[in-house]
C-alpha cells in the first residue's frame, strides 16, 4: 500500500473527503484521547470530469430508519439478487430492472471505483433557476454605473431559460415588473415596515382568490411563473431589463449634511425573501444582494443614519455599545432561516470603504450558501471579476453552481456524526446515527445546503461510540455513506452519493498506526473551522485557549519526550508541521480581530469555514514565493527573514495577493533597467511574479486583493503583518547581520511560540 | 292677503303703480291698485302667459264668492291685513281697502268659496275637476294677477265687504275667522277650502259644477265643445292639465280656463262681473292681448262676455282650456246637479272638520262629500291619479285639489304642515288666509331685483359708511373709496345696532359675507400691491391691525391711532409724511393703504412658515381608474384633457410660464406614483400598495415642471387609459390617496392642491375606509343628523394635517351610487377645496360640464397656505366663520387653499357698545402664498353705520346677505340638530325678526296685517327656499350624498351664488329685446306659459323649459324643427343655428355660464315629459313635492308666526 500521502491524496481525488484520521480508533475512549476528533472535510460537489452521472435513480435500503444507498461496500448475492446493506444489514432484493445483475455484469455503483456516484432523478419537476438582484441605489454615481454594467452584463450569461427580477431600493423599496411595455412599473414598499411574507405577497397582487380550491398550497411553480410578474424568463425581459437597469437612478431622495443616506436593506431582503417564498418555494434561486453601504433605516438596521454616530467597531461590540447589532442580527437570521427553508441562497456583495454590516447579515449567505464578495467598490476589478465569476461555467458548459442541496450523512453502528460546520443549516433529522454530543450544527443528519458550487466544502465531525472493551467491529472497516441531493445548474435534479469505508485500530496496540494515518492538514483546518465556530459565539481569547490546550494535549499525546525536558520534544512527521499551522491560525484573522472590522472579520470567517482544504490551508498560513536571480522562483518560509533586498515576494492568503519588491529590486525599478535591453533578465524577473499572481487571480473565488508593493512601501503591511516575526525589534540587533527585515511587532515569533509548547507538552503538571 | 310692504316700498311701487295703473286696475285700482298695480302691470305682461293659476282660480272662486262674498272678504281683509305693511299700513289703509279690494281677488275667490262652497264641496270632491277647473282658474288666474284687479273690481264692488274685512281680518288670521265662518263657519273652514280654491281652483271648480249644474245649458254648451278634448286632457293631462292648463293656451288658454271658471261660477261672477268683468276684462285684455293675441281674443271675449255671459260660457266653448276643462267639468255637473245639496251639505261638515285640521282638514272635508261625488270620484281620480298634482305641487291648487279630490292626496298636500312644525294648530284659518293670498300680490322676488337694477345708474362708491350696495343680481361699478367693493364684502347689516341688546332684540344676524379673492370684472382695478420694505406691513402695536384708511395720523403725522383698538403706535421713520390741514398725510391718496377699502401687502419672511420663503405650490392629479371610473369614461376624459390643460395653470404675469409643478397618481386599491422626470425616456410607474401606512416613494421626478418633462407628461397620459382598460379592479381606496398627495407635498416642502377624481365608496382595506351607512329610515328622526356627520374621524384627522401643510383638496366624484359625500367631503371642504359631483357620469352628455368645471378648477386663481384673521373695532367681535376651512383656535381661520370663488361668512356679536359716531369697523387680512409662490396679506376694510333705532337697522340691511348667512348656519346646524329642528329655528329667527320690526318700527296697526320691513320684505319667500331646499326638506328621489353635496357647496358660496341657487332665475324667451335680458318672471308654474319657452338657471342646474304648444317659428329658430314632440329631450347644447333668436339665446346661455363658478349643463325639459318633476323642483314658489309650502302658504304660515309673537 502506498503511503498514507498518497492513499490521502487519491481518496479526495475520487470522493472529495479528506479524514483526519485514516485508521479509526476503535473505543469511544481512545477516540476522545485523540484529541483531534475523527472528522472530515467534505466537498459534496467536487468536480469529477471523469464521472459521468448515470441516468437512473439510486437503490435503497428499504429499511425505513436506513434508506443507504448501494454501494461497493455493500455485499451482494448475484444468484439470489440480493444485497445487503453495509449501515443496517438488511438484506435487500435488487429493484427488477436489476435483473440481469451478475458477477460479471455489475451495475456502477458497486464498482469500487465508483464510491463516488452520482445520479440523475428522472421524474422530478425541473424548475428554471431564479435569480433575484437586489440593489441598493444610495450609490455614488460611478459606483452605481460600474454596478449597472456589470448587472447588465450579467443577463448575458444567464441561461436563458432563467427567471430574472429585480428589486431596487434606497429610502424606498421598489419591485420591478419586468413584463410590461411601455410604463416601467414597480412596487414600492415603505423601507422602514416590517411585513410578512404574506402581506408581501398581498401587496404585490400574487395572491389569488383560492379558486383552485386548494387553499394553504402553494402554487405549482409553472403557475407561478405565469402568475408573478415580477420574475420573468431572461430571454423575454432581456431588453426590457437593460433597459431598466440603464435608466436606474440614484436614490433621488435628499441626503443632508451629515446624515448617511437612508437605505433600507431590510425591507428589501424581506420583499426579495417573501416574493420568492411565495412564488417558487423549493426551487433554486439566487438573491443576489448589492450594497454600497449599511442599512439605515427600518428592521435590519445596524447604524442611524446620523454620520455622528459610527458604525459599531469590535470595541463597541465587545463594550456592548453596539445598539442595533443584537436586534438587526435576529431579523436577519430570521430571515436567513426562512429563505433556506425555502431553499433559496442569498449573495451579499458589499462594496463600500466602510463597513456595510456584514456582521449582521453573514448569517444570509452563511446559512443559504450564498457568496460574500467585499470589496471597496463595484467600480474595481475585484468586484467586477469576481461578480462574472459568480457564473462562470465548468466543462460541460454547466454553471458551476447548484442549489437546494440536501445533505445526509449515514455511518455505520460504530460511528455517530456529531455535527457540520460549513454553509447549511440543519433539518433537524434525528436518525440513528445523530450523536448526542454536538460539535458544529449537530443534533441531525441531514442538512440543507441551498447554493453549492464544486468548491463548497464542509467539515462534518463524528465520534466513535464503541466501547472501549468490545472487539473491534466487525467487518473492521467503519463506513460512511454521504447522499448529496441537489438541484443541477442545468435544472436536473441529481444525487451524489459517496461511501467511504476506514479501518479500524485498537488504540492501544496500533497507536503508531493511528498516528501515522493523521492527516495533519486537514485536522489543522477541522480544529480550525471549530475554532472559528466557537468565535462566532464566545470570547476571542477563550477560543486562543482552547486551542492551546488542545494542542498541548496532542503534543502530549503524540510527542516523543522526556519529562520535564523541553529540549528533548519531539514530533513525529505526521504532525510536525501542526503546531505551526496553529502557530499561524492564532495570528489569523479568523480569530483575531485586532485590526479587522467586525465585518472583515465576519467576511473572513465566511470564506474560512466553506472553502476546500487547499484553499484553507493558505488562510492559515500564507504562501510565500521568492524571485530572485539566485535561482528559480521557490516557496519560502513565511518569516521576516525571507524578506531580502534583492528578492521579489509574492504572498497569497486568499483574500490579498501581495508582490512584494525588496529595497535593491524596488530601486532597479525605480531607476527604470528593465526598461533597457539589457537588462531583460530583471524584466523577466519582474514579470515572473505578476504572471503566477494573475493565474491565481484567474482561478480564485472570491478575487484577491491584488496589492503590489515594495520595501518601505505602506502596502508592504499586508506581508509583514503575515510573516512569523522573527527578527523584531526587540531582537534584529542581538541577531546581528543576518538578513532580514525586522518586524515592529511585540508578537511572539513561532520559535518562541515553539519553546513555550515544549516546555508545556513535557512538564508533568499538565 | 295684500303684502303691503314697506312704506318706503310704497313709493317705489306708487310710481308704479300709476304705469302700471292701467285701465284693468284703473277701477281696482281705486287707493290700491297702485302698489300692486305695479305688479300688474308687469304680471299683466307675464299673466298671460303665467296667468292661468292665480287668475284662473281667482275668478272662479270669486264666481263662488258673490255668495260668500262678506266672508271673503273678510278673509281678505285678513290677508290683506297681514299684507299690508306696517307702515304704508297706515297711509295706505285707506287704499287698502281698495288693496284689499286687488286682493280681492283673492278675497272675492274666497267670497266665491262661500257660497260656492257647497259647490265648492262638491267641486272638491271631484278634485280632478277641481284641478282642471283650478287649472282653468289658475290659467285665468295667470291673469288674474293682473286679473287680479280684474277681480278687484268685483272687490272694490264690494267695498262693503272690505269693511267686513277689516272686521274679519281678524278673524281670518286669528282663529276668528272660523267663527265668522260658523254661520259661515262653515265659510270660514271653506273659506278655508275656500281660499285653497281660489288658489287651487278648487273651489270654482265646485262652484262651476254647481253652477254647471244650473247652468247646465251654457256650462253643458261649453263643455260639449270643449268636452271632447277634455277626456283626454283630463285624463292625460290632469295632473298636467293643470299645466297644460295654463301652458298650453298659457297666455291664451289661461285665460280661457279662467273664464270657464268664471262661466261655471257665473253666478258668482255676474256679480261681480258687473265690476269685475270690464276690469277684468280690460285687463286681461291688456295683459293677455299682447302673449296670447291669437287665443287670447277668444277668451277675452268669453271673459267679457262672461259677466253677461256667465251663461254664455260661450266663452268657455271658446277658450280651449275651458274646453278641456269643460270636459270633465261636464260630468261633475251632472252630478252636481244632483249632489248641490249634498254638497252643500257636504261642505258643513267637512267644515267643522276643517277648521280643526285646517286646510288639510277641509280638504279631507271634502271627501265627505266626495260621497256624493263619488260618481265624480273617478274623475277625480283621474285628475288625482295624475298625481300631476302631486307633481304640480308647486301649484297650490293641485296640491290642493289632491287633498281634496283624491284622500290619499291628502298626506301630500299636507305635507306642507309638517314644514311647519308647528303651524297644525292654528291651521285652519291661517290656511284659509293663505289659500286666499294673491301670489300677485305678495312681495315678488322679480319686482325686487328689478327696481334694484333701475335704481342702480351709478357706478356704487364705497366711501360713504353705511351704505347698502346695489343687490347681487344689479350689474354695476364699483368705486373703492376706502371701503371694500362690496365683490368682496357684503353685510347683511349695514347699521348696526349699537348694543346687544338690540342686536338681540331684533334677531338681525350680523355677518358679512366675505370673498376674500373675489375675481373682479375688467373694468375694476384690482387690489394694489404694496410694498412697506423689509419692516413689512405698519401694523397697530396692540391689536396688529394693518395700516388702512380707518388709522387716524396725530401728533403731526409721528403716530397714528387705530381706528380699532383706539391704540397709539409710532409712525416707522420710512413711512413717516406730513399731514394737511385737514390732518389727513399729504400722501393719502398715493398711498392705496390709506385710500382704498381692499389691497395687499407684500409680506416678509416673518409671515412665512418655518420662516422661509416658500416654494412654489404644485398640483397632484389623483385619479381613480378602477372599473367603474374607466368604465364611465373619466379616466380618458381627464388623461386626454389635461394634456391640453397644463399649459394654463394659473399664473399671474400672463407672459411667463406657470410656476406650478404638477404631479400624477392613478389608483384604485393600491396607489400608482408616476415618474415623469424630464430626462427619462418613458414614464416610470411605482406601485404603493401598502395602503395602510401612506408615503410618497419617489420625491425627484414626481412633481416637475411641465414645460421640461412635457414629452414624458404626454406619454404617460396616453398611456394610462390604455393600462387601465381592461382592469377589472371595483374596489379603491380613498383616505390614503388624500395622504399620498399629502406626502408628496410634505416631501416637496411646498403648498398645493390634489385635484381627485374619484367614482366609488371606498370600501378597500385602507385607513378611511367606508361602509354604505346610507338609510332612508333615519330621515326624519332625530339621527338624521349623524347621516351629515364624516363616518370616521379619520378625514378630519387627514384635514388637519392637510391645512397643516397647505394641502387643498379639489373632488371631482363620478359616484353611480352612494359613496358618502359627507364623509368624503371633509377634507376638501376643510381645506378650502370644492367638491363637484358627476352622479351617473355618462361620457356623452356629461364630459362638457365635468371639463368646464375642471378646466375652470385648474386654471383660477388660487392662494395656499392662508390665514385669515378678521379684526373688528371695540364693541364687536367676530364670533362665527362659516365656509370651507379649518380652525384650530377661534380666531384665525386657515385656508389651506383659497380661490376666487370661495366666500368666507363671518358672524359679530356685541361685547360691548358701539358709538354712532364711529360705526363699526371691520378688517379681514388673509395672509397667502400667491400661485407663484409669493407670501402676501390681502386687506379688505368695511365700516358700517351704527344705530341706537332699530328701523335704521331695517331699513338698511340686505335681505340676500341674510339669507346666505342663515342657510349657512342652518346647514351647520344640521350637524348636531334634528333636521325638523334646524327648520323651526329658522322660522322662529325670520318670525322674530320681522316681528320686531312689526312691534318697533311699524306704525300701528292691525294685527292682522302682515307688515314687512321693506329691505326684508322677500326674506318669506327666501326663507322658505331655504327650508324647502334638498338639504332641508329632502324628496323621495334625494339622495343622502345630494343632500350632503349641497350642505356643503352652500358653505363656500358668496351672496350672488346662494341667491340664485335658493331663487332660481326663470327668463321667458319668447322675445328678446337685443341687448338686454328679459325681465325674469316668478319660480312659479303659473308663471309658464304653455306656448313659450323657459331659461331657469340655480348656479348648478340650467333648464331650458319647452311648452307644449310653443310656437313652430320659435322651436325651428331655436331647435331647428317645427314639431315639439321631435325635440331631443336629451340634448346638452343647442344646435347652432344662423337666426338671431337662436344666437341671442346660445349667448345668454353662456353668459350665464360665465357669470357661475360651476358650469351648468343645460337640459331641455319638455313640458310634461318626465323631467318636467325635476324641473318643477326649482319652481320654489309653489309646493313642492316633497310637502314645502308654496310661497303664498308660507307668508301666512310665518304671519301667523308674527301674530303668535306679538300676542
Amino acid at each position: 500500500m502506498a503511503s498514507y500521502q498518497e492513499f490521502i491524496q487519491q481518496n479526495e481525488d475520487r470522493d472529495g473527503v479528506r479524514f483526519s484520521w485514516n485508521l479509526w480508533p476503535s473505543s469511544r475512549l481512545e477516540a476522545t484521547r485523540l484529541v483531534v476528533p475523527v472528522a472530515c472535510l467534505f466537498t459534496p460537489l467536487k468536480e469529477r470530469p471523469d464521472l459521468p452521472p448515470v441516468q437512473y435513480e439510486p437503490v435503497l435500503c428499504s429499511r425505513a430508519n436506513c434508506k443507504a444507498v448501494l454501494n461497493p461496500l455493500c455485499q451482494v448475492d448475484f444468484r439470489a439478487k440480493i444485497w445487503a446493506c453495509n449501515f443496517c444489514f438488511q438484506r435487500n432484493p435488487f429493484p427488477p430492472s436489476y435483473a440481469g445483475i451478475s458477477d460479471v455484469n455489475q451495475p456502477a455503483e458497486l464498482m469500487p471505483q465508483f464510491s463516488t456516484i452520482e445520479y440523475i432523478v428522472q421524474r422530478a419537476p425541473t424548475a428554471p433557476l431564479i435569480f433575484l438582484y437586489v440593489v441598493d441605489t444610495c450609490l455614488e454615481e460611478e459606483d452605481l454605473q460600474a454596478l449597472k454594467e456589470s448587472l447588465q452584463m450579467s443577463l448575458s450569461l444567464l441561461p436563458p431559460n432563467a427567471l430574472v427580477g429585480l428589486i431596487t431600493f434606497g429610502r424606498m423599496v421598489q419591485v420591478h415588473e419586468l413584463s410590461c411595455e411601455g410604463i416601467a412599473k414597480s412596487y414600492v414598499f415603505r423601507g422602514t415596515k416590517d411585513l410578512s411574507s404574506k402581506q408581501i405577497q398581498e401587496l404585490l397582487g400574487l395572491t389569488k382568490p383560492a379558486a383552485s380550491g386548494q387553499p394553504g398550497r402553494p402554487l405549482a411553480p409553472q403557475d407561478a411563473a405565469a402568475s408573478c410578474r415580477f420574475l420573468q424568463p431572461v430571454h423575454r425581459v432581456d431588453m426590457n431589463l437593460t433597459d431598466l437597469l440603464g435608466e436606474l437612478q440614484r436614490d433621488p431622495w435628499p441626503v443632508p449634511q451629515g446624515k448617511r443616506p437612508l437605505r433600507s436593506t431590510g425591507v428589501a431582503l424581506t420583499v426579495a425573501v417573501g416574493l420568492l417564498e411565495g412564488t417558487f418555494p423549493n426551487t433554486g434561486a439566487r438573491v443576489m444582494l448589492f450594497i454600497g453601504g449599511p442599512p439605515t433605516q427600518g428592521p435590519g438596521m445596524v447604524v442611524g443614519d446620523e454620520l455622528k454616530n459610527p458604525i459599531r467597531s469590535w470595541h463597541d461590540i465587545q463594550k456592548d455599545n453596539a445598539r442595533h447589532l443584537k436586534k438587526a442580527t435576529k431579523y436577519y437570521e430570521a430571515m436567513a432561516n426562512r429563505s433556506a427553508v425555502n431553499g433559496h441562497c442569498i449573495d451579499i456583495y458589499a462594496c463600500a470603504l466602510d463597513q456595510t454590516g456584514l456582521l449582521e447579515m453573514k448569517c444570509l449567505s452563511n446559512l443559504t450558501g450564498g457568496h460574500i464578495v467585499m470589496g471597496d467598490s463595484f467600480n474595481t476589478s475585484l468586484f467586477k471579476q469576481t461578480f462574472q465569476r459568480v457564473f462562470s461555467k465548468d466543462f460541460n458548459g454547466d454553471f458551476r453552481m447548484a442549489f437546494g442541496g440536501v445533505l445526509e450523512v449515514k455511518t455505520s453502528r460504530e460511528v455517530k456524526v456529531c455535527g457540520t460546520i460549513g454553509p447549511c443549516v440543519s433539518l433537524n433529522s434525528k436518525g440513528s446515527c445523530v450523536s448526542e454530543t454536538e460539535m458544529g450544527i449537530g443534533g441531525t443528519n441531514q442538512w440543507k445546503v441551498c447554493g453549492l458550487n464544486p468548491s463548497t466544502t464542509l467539515g462534518i465531525y463524528f465520534e466513535v461510540v464503541n466501547q472501549h472493551n468490545a472487539p473491534v467491529p466487525q467487518g473492521g472497516r467503519g463506513a460512511v455513506q454521504f447522499v448529496t441531493q441537489y438541484q443541477h445548474s442545468s435544472t436536473q435534479r441529481r444525487i451524489r452519493v459517496t461511501t467511504i469505508a476506514r479501518n479500524w485500530a485498537d488504540a492501544q496496540s496500533q497507536i503508531q498506526h493511528i498516528e501515522s494515518s493523521f492527516d495533519q492538514e486537514v485536522a489543522a483546518v477541522l480544529m480550525a473551522r471549530l475554532g472559528v465556530f466557537r468565535a462566532e459565539s464566545e470570547e476571542g481569547p477563550d477560543v486562543l485557549r482552547w486551542l492551546d490546550r488542545q494542542l498541548i494535549r496532542l503534543c502530549q499525546k503524540f510527542g516523543q519526550f522526556n519529562k520535564d525536558d523541553p529540549t528533548s520534544f519531539k514530533l513525529s512527521e505526521s504532525l510536525s508541521l501542526y503546531p505551526q499551522f496553529m502557530f499561524h491560525l492564532r495570528r489569523s484573522p479568523f480569530l483575531q480581530v485586532f485590526n479587522n472590522s467586525p465585518d472583515e472579520s465576519s467576511y473572513y470567517r465566511h470564506h474560512f469555514v466553506r472553502q476546500d482544504l487547499t484553499q484553507s490551508l493558505i488562510m492559515i498560513q500564507p504562501i510565500l514565493y521568492s524571485y530572485s536571480f539566485h535561482g528559480p522562483p521557490e516557496p519560502v518560509l513565511l518569516d521576516s527573514s525571507s524578506i531580502l533586498p534583492d528578492r521579489i515576494l509574492l504572498m497569497d492568503t486568499f483574500f490579498q495577493l501581495v508582490i512584494y519588491h525588496g529595497e535593491t529590486i524596488a530601486q532597479w525599478r525605480k531607476a527604470g533597467y528593465q526598461e533597457m535591453a539589457e537588462y531583460e533578465n530583471f524584466k523577466q524577473l519582474l514579470l515572473a511574479p505578476l504572471d503566477d499572481a494573475q493565474e491565481i487571480l484567474q482561478t480564485r473565488f472570491p478575487m484577491p486583493r491584488y496589492v503590489d508593493t515594495e520595501h518601505g512601501g505602506s502596502q508592504a503591511r499586508f506581508l509583514l503583518s503575515k510573516v512569523n516575526p522573527s527578527q523584531t525589534h526587540n531582537n534584529s540587533y542581538a541577531w546581528g547581520q543576518e538578513a532580514g527585515a525586522p518586524i515592529l511587532t511585540d508578537d511572539v515569533s513561532l520559535q518562541v511560540f515553539m519553546d513555550h509548547l515544549k516546555k508545556l507538552a513535557v512538564s508533568s503538571s499538565t | 292677503m295684500n303684502v303691503n310692504q314697506h312704506t318706503p316700498m310704497a313709493s317705489p311701487y306708487g310710481q308704479p303703480q300709476p304705469g302700471y295703473g292701467q285701465p284693468g286696475y284703473a277701477p281696482l285700482d281705486g287707493g290700491y291698485p297702485a302698489p300692486y298695480a305695479p305688479f300688474n302691470g308687469p304680471a299683466s305682461a307675464y299673466q298671460p302667459g303665467a296667468p292661468p293659476q292665480g287668475p284662473a282660480r281667482g275668478p272662479p272662486t270669486s264666481g263662488a264668492t258673490p255668495v260668500s262674498a262678506p266672508q271673503p272678504y273678510n278673509q281678505y281683509s285678513h290677508s290683506q291685513g297681514d299684507m299690508q305693511n306696517g307702515p304704508p299700513p297706515m297711509t295706505q289703509a285707506p287704499p287698502r281697502p281698495a288693496a284689499s279690494q286687488q286682493y280681492n281677488q283673492g278675497a272675492v275667490n274666497l267670497s266665491g268659496p262661500q257660497p260656492s262652497y257647497p259647490q265648492h264641496y262638491g267641486p272638491q270632491p271631484s278634485m280632478q275637476q277641481v284641478a282642471n277647473q283650478m287649472t282653468g282658474m289658475q290659467i285665468t288666474s295667470g291673469p288674474p294677477t293682473p286679473a287680479g284687479p280684474g277681480y278687484a273690481p268685483p272687490h272694490s264692488s264690494h267695498p262693503p265687504v272690505n269693511t267686513a274685512y277689516s272686521a274679519a281680518p281678524p278673524h281670518s288670521y286669528t282663529q276668528a275667522p272660523p267663527p265668522a265662518s260658523s254661520p259661515p263657519t262653515q265659510p270660514p273652514p271653506p273659506s278655508g277650502p275656500a281660499a285653497s280654491q281660489q288658489y287651487y281652483g278648487g273651489p270654482t271648480p265646485p262652484s262651476q259644477q254647481p253652477f254647471n249644474s244650473s247652468l247646465p245649458p251654457t256650462s253643458q254648451q261649453q263643455f260639449a265643445s270643449p268636452a271632447p278634448p277634455p277626456p283626454s286632457s283630463q285624463q292625460t293631462f290632469p295632473p298636467s292639465s293643470s299645466y297644460s292648463g295654463p301652458a298650453p293656451t298659457p297666455g291664451q288658454a289661461p285665460a280661457p280656463p279662467a273664464s270657464q271658471p268664471q262661466q261655471s261660477f257665473p253666478p258668482t261672477q255676474p256679480p261681480f262681473s258687473s265690476a269685475p268683468p270690464p276690469a277684468s276684462h280690460p285687463a286681461f285684455v291688456s295683459g293677455p292681448p299682447p302673449p296670447a293675441q291669437g287665443s287670447f281674443p277668444p277668451r277675452a271675449a268669453p271673459l267679457s262676455s262672461q259677466p253677461g255671459s256667465f251663461p254664455p260660457p260661450g266663452p268657455s266653448p271658446i277658450s280651449m282650456p275651458s274646453g278641456q276643462y269643460p270636459g270633465p267639468m261636464p260630468p261633475q255637473q251632472q252630478p252636481p246637479p244632483s249632489q248641490p245639496s249634498p254638497y252643500h251639505s257636504g261642505p258643513p261638515p267637512p267644515r267643522a272638520q276643517m277648521p280643526p285640521t285646517s286646510m288639510a282638514q277641509s280638504n279631507h272635508l271634502p271627501p265627505g262629500p266626495q260621497g256624493p261625488p263619488g260618481p265624480l270620484g273617478p274623475m277625480q281620480q283621474p285628475p288625482s291619479q295624475p298625481g300631476m298634482q302631486g307633481g304640480y305641487p308647486p301649484q297650490q291648487n293641485g296640491a290642493f285639489g289632491q287633498v281634496r279630490g283624491p284622500q290619499p292626496g291628502y298626506a301630500g298636500p299636507y305635507p306642507g304642515q309638517p314644514n311647519y312644525g308647528a303651524p297644525a294648530t292654528a291651521p285652519a284659518p291661517a290656511p284659509a288666509a293663505q289659500k286666499r293670498l294673491d301670489p300677485d300680490s305678495i312681495p315678488s322676488p322679480i319686482q325686487v331685483i328689478e327696481d334694484d337694477k333701475v335704481k342702480t345708474t351709478e357706478p356704487f362708491t364705497t366711501g360713504v359708511r353705511g351704505q347698502a350696495p346695489p343687490l347681487v343680481t344689479t350689474n354695476f361699478q364699483v368705486k373703492d373709496q376706502g371701503n371694500a367693493s362690496p365683490r368682496f364684502v357684503r353685510c347683511t347689516a349695514y347699521n348696526m345696532p349699537c348694543t346687544a341688546d338690540m342686536a338681540k332684540q331684533s334677531q338681525v344676524p350680523l355677518a358679512a359675507v366675505i370673498k376674500p379673492l373675489a375675481t373682479l370684472p375688467p373694468d375694476e382695478t384690482p387690489p394694489y400691491l404694496v410694498d412697506h420694505g423689509e419692516g413689512g406691513p405698519i401694523r397697530c402695536n396692540r391689536c396688529k391691525a394693518y395700516m388702512c384708511p380707518y388709522m387716524q395720523f396725530i401728533e403731526g403725522g409721528r403716530r397714528f391711532q387705530c381706528g380699532f383698538c383706539s391704540c397709539v403706535t409710532e409712525v416707522p421713520p420710512h413711512y413717516f409724511q406730513h399731514l394737511d390741514h385737514t390732518g389727513k398725510r399729504v400722501d393719502c391718496y398715493d398711498r392705496p393703504e390709506l385710500s382704498l377699502g381692499s389691497y395687499e401687502f407684500m409680506a416678509t419672511v416673518d409671515y412665512c412658515k418655518n420662516n422661509k420663503i416658500p416654494q412654489p405650490p404644485a398640483f397632484i392629479f389623483l385619479i381613480d381608474v378602477s372599473y367603474n371610473a374607466v368604465k364611465s369614461g373619466m379616466v380618458n376624459i381627464v388623461c386626454q384633457e389635461l394634456k391640453t390643460l397644463l399649459d394654463y395653470l394659473p399664473r399671474e404675469n400672463p407672459e411667463m410660464d406657470s410656476v406650478v409643478r404638477v404631479g400624477f397618481v392613478t389608483y384604485n386599491k393600491v396607489l400608482h406614483f408616476y415618474n415623469v422626470k424630464a430626462s427619462l425616456a418613458q414614464p416610470q410607474m411605482l406601485v404603493v400598495s401598502d395602503v395602510s401606512d401612506m408615503f410618497v416613494p419617489l420625491l425627484d421626478g414626481f412633481l416637475v415642471n411641465v414645460n421640461e418633462s412635457r414629452l414624458v407628461i404626454e406619454s404617460l397620459l396616453d398611456q394610462i387609459p390604455e393600462m387601465f382598460a381592461e382592469t377589472r379592479e371595483t374596489e379603491t381606496v380613498f383616505g390614503p390617496v388624500i395622504q399620498a398627495g399629502l406626502e408628496a407635498l410634505k416631501a416637496a416642502d411646498c403648498s398645493g392642491k390634489l385635484f381627485v377624481f374619484h367614482s366609488s365608496l371606498p370600501i378597500a382595506e385602507a385607513p378611511g375606509k367606508l361602509k354604505n351607512r346610507e338609510d332612508k329610515k333615519l330621515i326624519g328622526t332625530d339621527k338624521e343628523k349623524s347621516l351629515f356627520q364624516p363616518q370616521v374621524a379619520f378625514y378630519n384627522t387627514l384635514a388637519k394635517e392637510c391645512v397643516a401643510q397647505g394641502c387643498c383638496v379639489d373632488l371631482f366624484l363620478f359616484p353611480n351610487q352612494y359613496v358618502d359625500v359627507a364623509t368624503l367631503g371633509v377634507v376638501p371642504v376643510s381645506t378650502g377645496g370644492s367638491v363637484y359631483k358627476y352622479t351617473y357620469f355618462q361620457a356623452q352628455s356629461d364630459t362638457e360640464r365635468f371639463l368646464n368645471d375642471l378646466r375652470r378648477d385648474v386654471q383660477k386663481l388660487v392662494g395656499f397656505d392662508a390665514v385669515m384673521r378678521v379684526r373688528t373695532s371695540t364693541g364687536i367681535r367676530a364670533t362665527d366663520f362659516f365656509g370651507s376651512f379649518f380652525m384650530s383656535n377661534t380666531t384665525d381661520v386657515e385656508l389651506a387653499g383659497l380661490d376666487c370663488d370661495k366666500a368666507v361668512t363671518v358672524e359679530f356679536k356685541h361685547d360691548d357698545k358701539l358709538s354712532e359716531e364711529t360705526g363699526a369697523l371691520m378688517q379681514c387680512a388673509v395672509l397667502y402664498t400667491s400661485c407663484s409662490g409669493q407670501r402676501r396679506l390681502r386687506v379688505h376694510n368695511m365700516a358700517v353705520n351704527c344705530c341706537s333705532q332699530l328701523a335704521d337697522l331695517y331699513r338698511n340691511c340686505e335681505t340676500d346677505t341674510i339669507i346666505n348667512f342663515l342657510s349657512k348656519y342652518a346647514f351647520r346646524g344640521l350637524l348636531s340638530n334634528p333636521t325638523k329642528a334646524v327648520r323651526d329655528t329658522l322660522i322662529n329667527q325670520c318670525a322674530q325678526i320681522l316681528a320686531c320690526y312689526r312691534k318697533n318700527c311699524a306704525s300701528p296697526s292691525s294685527a292682522g296685517q302682515l307688515i314687512l320691513p321693506e329691505c326684508m320684505k322677500l326674506l318669506p319667500v327666501y326663507l322658505n327656499c331655504v327650508l324647502k331646499s334638498d338639504v332641508l326638506m329632502p324628496g323621495a328621489d334625494v339622495s343622502l350624498d345630494d343632500r350632503a353635496y349641497l350642505r356643503q357647496l352652500i358653505s363656500g358660496m358668496d351672496v350672488s351664488e346662494s341667491h340664485v341657487f335658493f331663487y332660481p332665475r326663470l327668463l321667458p324667451l319668447t322675445k328678446f329685446e337685443s341687448g338686454s335680458l328679459p325681465v325674469a318672471v316668478r319660480d312659479s308654474e303659473e308663471r309658464l306659459s304653455k306656448g313659450g319657452l323657459y331659461i331657469l338657471e340655480t348656479g348648478l342646474h340650467l333648464f331650458l323649459w319647452v311648452g307644449a304648444s310653443a310656437q313652430q317659428e320659435l322651436l325651428v329658430s331655436i331647435f331647428g324643427t317645427p314639431s315639439f314632440s321631435q325635440i331631443d329631450p336629451s340634448l346638452t347644447s343647442l344646435p347652432v343655428l344662423d337666426n338671431p333668436f337662436s344666437q341671442r339665446l346660445r349667448e345668454i346661455i353662456e353668459s350665464f355660464r360665465a357669470q357661475r363658478s360651476r358650469y351648468m349643463k343645460l337640459m331641455v325639459v319638455k313640458q310634461e315629459d318626465k323631467s318636467e318633476l325635476i324641473f318643477r323642483h326649482f319652481l320654489v314658489e309653489d309646493k313642492s313635492a316633497s310637502g314645502g309650502a308654496s310661497y303664498v302658504d308660507f307668508l301666512c304660515h310665518m304671519h301667523k308666526e308674527i301674530r303668535q309673537l306679538l300676542s
